[in-house]
């Protein structure tokens, strides 16, 4: 049996739930085994997780996120439905939780895997390290297992219909955190489930000139995002900081404009599968990481990108 | 207080990255090494900025073998007081986390700090593991932490926004980017460290359960493909047809 922890944050289930149920789904058909799904605390429409794979879904009430707690009711579902395979999002939520589920259930444990265990000799997961300089196999020996699936990789599949939301009889212990506040943006995709994001840096010289950089992510349904010396100096809020000490993102289509490329920079970005660099200088190291270049003032080569975008899109 | 930050080694951000044996190990050579920069930029100063405000100690530990003893004398340079090595060549993730549980439960420590992820193996996970061994709350990727008597007020980053949360000491928190400003050692930093205690205690067996079997190098990039600044309408077209991802 595989068991997925689908996280809900602010109760709403996302895409980021239904690829690691899609991944769990696909595991448990690797073991000929089934997948069950599990969501903690209000969950909108938990059902609807039947159509990603999982064969039912328990619902188990909660309060606000405590990794003790939460930790304690995946290992309780799983003992409860025989599951010696837990899988959940490299999400804030997973990176909490993957630990401490580990050590409860006495499992091995892999972060942030990006390709299906091959189970032809044991249990082997791949995984991205050195900052995405390289990829390690690791091989989990024991006979419990616990993965955290990287986002962006695995898309979510259609592959049922709603199921049924059971109570799995399970009680929640005392949690000893309490959350006070929640403050998400609103209205758009946040950074790291994102499959287009358009990205600037010192380039933009002014926070009153990124009305273009906004214009080129509105026309594409993207998200923005900045480097670290725009955030520092506050000119964009620090969630939408990606790089080393910032967020780490991979999506599909990553435009940085008037970014350099630092090392640090790129270590957040190297996994996206397109990237486009809009820089004035020829020699910004960022070209060397880059799908496509573009060489120009941004003041000029950005309005001119929305555009072209928008007569494709009209 | 009596606060613990877990420090690791890792390889210097900008190391090119490369593997011996048969693709099974890192090549070591020619590697620069430097304290984790999350333990050290924001974890340590966050714990010697509580202890300056409130008073108690500050104590680093570290699971490795003693050529990471110039790592650990950087932390003490900076400002901690002493220090744990346990002497093992290192291991997993669920090693390491058993290592420190171990020093950690004879500490009575009232806060364990870590980095929110290593820039070596970025696993992220042995926070999590410790504070389950310790049986204590955890928050990860701490922001902001403001402390009142053994009460704490904790910003961390969760996906496009924060959570404020609050809660009791004992507990463990891993530290992102906002906790604290770096530090540099001063001179009399550095030469104080030099008679700090550093002890190095022995390893506890673990039966590991996870293992590496092998390393590959992404493939290789192809070249950036130039297009002309004014031609933006043949950049979308190839984003569309070729790249596929408008």
């Amino acid at each position: 049996m595989v068991l997925i922890y689908a996280s809900s944050p602010e109760g709403q289930l996302k895409k980021t739930a239904f690829e690691a149920v899609t991944y769990g789904y696909k595991v448990a058909q690797s073991l000929g085994a089934e997948a069950v799904a599990l969501t903690i605390g209000n969950v909108d429409n938990a059902g609807v997780l039947g159509q990603y794979g999982a064969s039912k879904v328990i619902n188990v009430p909660a309060g606000g996120f405590d990794s003790g707690v939460y930790a304690n009711i995946i290992a309780q579902a799983a003992e409860k439905t025989g599951a010696n395979v837990v899988v959940m999002a490299d999400d804030s939520t997973g990176k909490s939780l993957l630990g401490r589920v580990a050590v409860r259930m006495d499992a091995g444990s892999v972060s942030g895997v990006k390709s299906l265990p091959d189970t032809a000799n044991g249990f082997s997961v791949e995984k991205n390290v050195f900052s995405g300089k390289a990829i390690a196999s690791y091989n989990i020996s024991s006979a419990n297992k616990v993965v955290s699936v990287t986002g962006n990789t695995f898309p979510p599949e259609v592959v049922g219909a709603d199921v049924a939301v059971e109570d799995g009889g399970i009680t929640a212990p005392e949690s000893r955190i309490t959350v006070k506040e929640v403050s998400t943006v609103k209205g758009t995709v946040p950074l790291p489930e994102a499959e287009l994001v358009v990205s600037a840096g010192r380039g933009v010289k002014d926070p009153g000139n990124w009305g273009i950089i906004e214009e080129l992510a509105d026309i594409l349904g993207a998200t923005t995002a900045c480097s670290r010396p725009v955030a520092d100096v506050g000119w964009r809020p620090h969630h939408e900081h990606v790089g080393q000490t910032g967020v780490a993102i991979r999506p599909n289509l990553y435009i940085a404009i008037g970014i350099s490329g630092a090392i640090q920079h790129l270590a957040g970005v190297n996994q996206s599968k397109t990237i486009v660099v809009i820089n004035k200088d020829p020699e910004a190291p960022f070209f060397k990481a880059a799908d496509y270049g573009i060489v120009g003032d941004l003041f000029e080569v950005v309005p001119r990108l929305t555009e072209a975008i928008k007569k494709h899109k009209g | 207080m009596k606060l613990l930050v877990c420090v690791s080694k890792t390889p210097d951000t900008t190391t090119k990255i490369a593997f011996t044996g048969d693709n099974t190990a890192l090549d070591t050579q020619g590697v620069q090494y430097i304290m984790n920069p999350y333990d050290e930029w924001y974890a340590l100063v966050r714990a010697l900025e509580l202890k300056e405000a409130a008073g108690g100690t500050v104590t680093i530990i570290n699971v490795g073998a003693a050529s990471n003893d110039t790592v650990i004398r950087k932390g003490l340079a900076i400002g901690a007081d002493d220090a744990i090595r346990v002497d093992a060549e290192g291991g997993s993730a669920y090693f390491v986390a058993k290592q420190i549980a171990e020093q950690a439960k004879a500490g009575g420590y009232d806060m364990v700090f870590f980095g929110k992820e290593t820039i070596d193996y970025n696993g992220s996970q042995i926070g999590s593991m410790v504070a389950e061994m310790l049986d204590m709350p955890f928050v990860s990727y701490a922001t902001k932490m403001d402390v009142s008597g053994n009460t704490a007020t904790i910003s961390r980053d969760i996906e496009g926004g924060q959570e404020v949360v609050e809660l009791s000491t004992p507990f463990a928190l891993s530290a992102a980017k906002g906790l604290a400003e770096q530090r540099i050692p001063n001179m009399r930093g550095i030469m104080m460290a030099k008679r700090k205690p550093l002890n190095v205690v022995p390893a506890v067996a673990v039966d590991e359960k996870v293992s590496i079997v092998s390393y590959a190098l992404p493939p290789a990039k192809s070249d950036c493909r130039y297009i002309d600044a004014e031609s933006m309408d043949e950049l979308v077209e190839l984003l569309h047809s070729e790249a596929k991802v408008i």
